[in-house]
């Protein structure tokens, strides 16, 4: 194996040394905690608050809404069970939708447990919510609307700010996990009509382990974490400064390259796309032809299973990941693919290919060479494909 | 996660493909839990001459249906009666805990091979 090609940017990008050049001194130099009262407190203090400035900006909102938190799941958690903690006596139930990540799922089902109602709501073939649904949904004990701006899996791109202004116009609050969504399309919460969201920096080229909430002023939400009085005494502990600083000028990038990254590799997409789709019969692209994220790919390659799929691109060279249970740790496939209405056994043979901004056209072609071979060797060892029928049925 | 044995397995599989007029077929799991395999087995004289199969699944799926075929040609029936998912893991130097069902369904698919076989020639039988 001589290249490796990334192609699974949706589960984690590279820090761009420009990031980490910023947050370097931040471990050894600048170290001093940002409540302290001495110079070494100040020269931190000012490093967070230029972040916070940073990630303001980037999505068109207050600094002072915004607040660091140490992962994207984290932002989800608190958005989802704070709000919902916090308007008990104005009603018990949530909206969301059936493809959210599982940041946002596991805590709705932790809070039906604790006797919230939630409705998890239906996506059409290509992972879109119908606003009209979440209309209907509503009801006078419904305190919160969660559905995230782009999915992970699929990228399809939810039409938030028409959500959004149904949420405002019944005055329920409305959050949404923008996770996938920061520097891969423009987001502005006031565009957006939104309450709450929440953003994650490894997903663009920022460090792990340290995320971000924005919640508009006057958002009731419970504290999570309890201690000292760090994020205007609503999330307690220590700041992880490098990595703040990094979110900081991570999402700054992010934004400021936006137009220019993406075109190129949405190029880089369609490519393989149409490449994939034009050489392997019986592939099924997963999500919105157009409304998709420019970096997502997701096939479904008929009689085939993807975790095999995934060792023999990995033996090739090739990362990406897949929905097949033997790759989700649990029996079932994929419940985003469910969702949109796959049959099982067409669920576990899914591909997910996200490009990131190191990905050039010779990495696509060496995809485009390599993924119909592996596929062709995988189906011709698979009982489901049927050689004498030309592939065309189950047998 | 996998041994070096399951990726050789994996990468390059024993026995793939079917065998026309086979004295004994068995099939378990289905496409809805992502695992299937079939395996074919030619038997003379009580002993497995030829064993093909076809899997559809994880690597650790395609790799113990695999070795399982490699455990059994040449065997008695029998003998091939005597696998299982143990042998068949401890063959492939171990497996990940959350693939130890793949060696239960490489044992079943031999199992099931043996009873179509039984079946076919209830003479021969010899248990």
């Amino acid at each position: 194996m001589e290249q490796r090609i990334y192609l699974d940017h949706a589960a984690t990008t590279y820090t761009k040394p420009e990031v980490l050049e910023e947050m370097l001194p931040y471990f050894t130099e600048m170290y001093g905690n940002p409540s302290s009262v001495h110079s070494f407190g100040r020269e931190t203090r000012k490093a967070l608050d230029l972040a916070r400035d940073r990630v303001a900006r980037a999505i068109n909102a207050d600094s002072n809404d915004i607040y660091f938190t140490g992962s994207g799941t984290e932002s989800d958690n608190w958005a989802i069970k704070g709000v919902a903690l916090a308007n008990r006596e104005k009603g018990n139930h949530i909206i969301t939708s059936s493809i959210e990540h599982h940041a946002v799922m596991h805590t709705c089902g932790k809070l039906e447990r604790e006797g919230f109602a939630v409705t998890y709501l239906p996506v059409d073939k290509y992972g879109l919510v119908d606003p009209e649904l979440v209309r209907e949904a509503i009801t006078d004990k419904t305190i919160l609307i969660s559905i995230m701006t782009a999915n992970n899996e699929i990228g399809t791109i939810q039409p938030i700010k028409e959500i959004g202004i149904i949420a405002q116009g019944r005055n329920i609050i409305f959050h949404t996990d923008a996770v996938q969504a920061i520097g891969s399309i423009p987001v502005d919460v006031n565009e957006m009509n939104v309450d709450l969201l929440s953003i994650s920096a490894h997903k663009f080229y920022g460090p792990k382990g340290v995320g971000a909430l924005y919640m508009r002023k006057g958002v009731k939400a419970q504290q999570m974490i309890h201690g000292g009085a760090q994020e205007k005494n609503r999330r307690a502990g220590t700041e992880n400064l490098p990595a703040i600083v990094g979110l900081g000028k991570a999402i700054e990038l992010a934004v400021t390259d936006m137009p220019a990254r993406n075109t190129r590799i949405q190029s880089l997409r369609d490519r393989l796309i149409e490449g994939i789709m034009s050489n392997v019969d019986n592939t099924l692209l997963n999500g919105h032809p157009t409304r998709r994220l420019p970096g997502n790919v997701n096939f479904s390659f008929e009689f085939i299973e993807g975790e095999s799929l995934l060792l023999s691109l990995d033996i090739k060279g090739i990362a990406g990941s897949s929905g097949s249970a033997c790759t989700s740790g649990s029996l079932d496939p994929s419940h985003v693919l469910l969702a949109i209405g796959l049959p099982h056994e067409t669920a576990h043979g899914s591909l997910r290919l996200t490009l990131g901004d190191q990905n050039t056209e010779e990495e696509v072609d060496y995809v485009l060479e390599v993924l119909p071979q592996v596929v062709q060797r995988l189906r011709e060892m698979s009982p489901l494909f049927n050689q004498q029928e030309g592939g065309k049925t189950y047998v | 996660m996998y041994s070096d044995k399951v990726m050789d397995h994996f990468t390059n599989p024993r026995n793939v493909g079917e065998i026309e007029n086979p004295d004994g077929v068995g099939e378990v799991g289905n496409p809805r839990c992502g695992d299937i395999m079939k395996v074919y087995i030619k038997v003379e004289d009580e002993i497995i001459v030829d064993v093909k199969f076809k899997t559809f699944g994880c690597g650790a799926a395609i790799a113990t249906s695999s070795i399982s075929t490699e455990l059994i040609k040449g065997k008695t029936v029998d003998e091939a009666l005597e696998v299982t998912n143990k042998s068949v893991a401890e063959a492939l130097g171990g497996l990940p805990p959350v693939k130890m069902h793949c060696s239960v369904l490489a044992e079943d698919a031999i199992k099931n091979a043996i009873k179509d076989y039984r079946a076919k020639n209830p003479a021969k039988s010899s248990i």
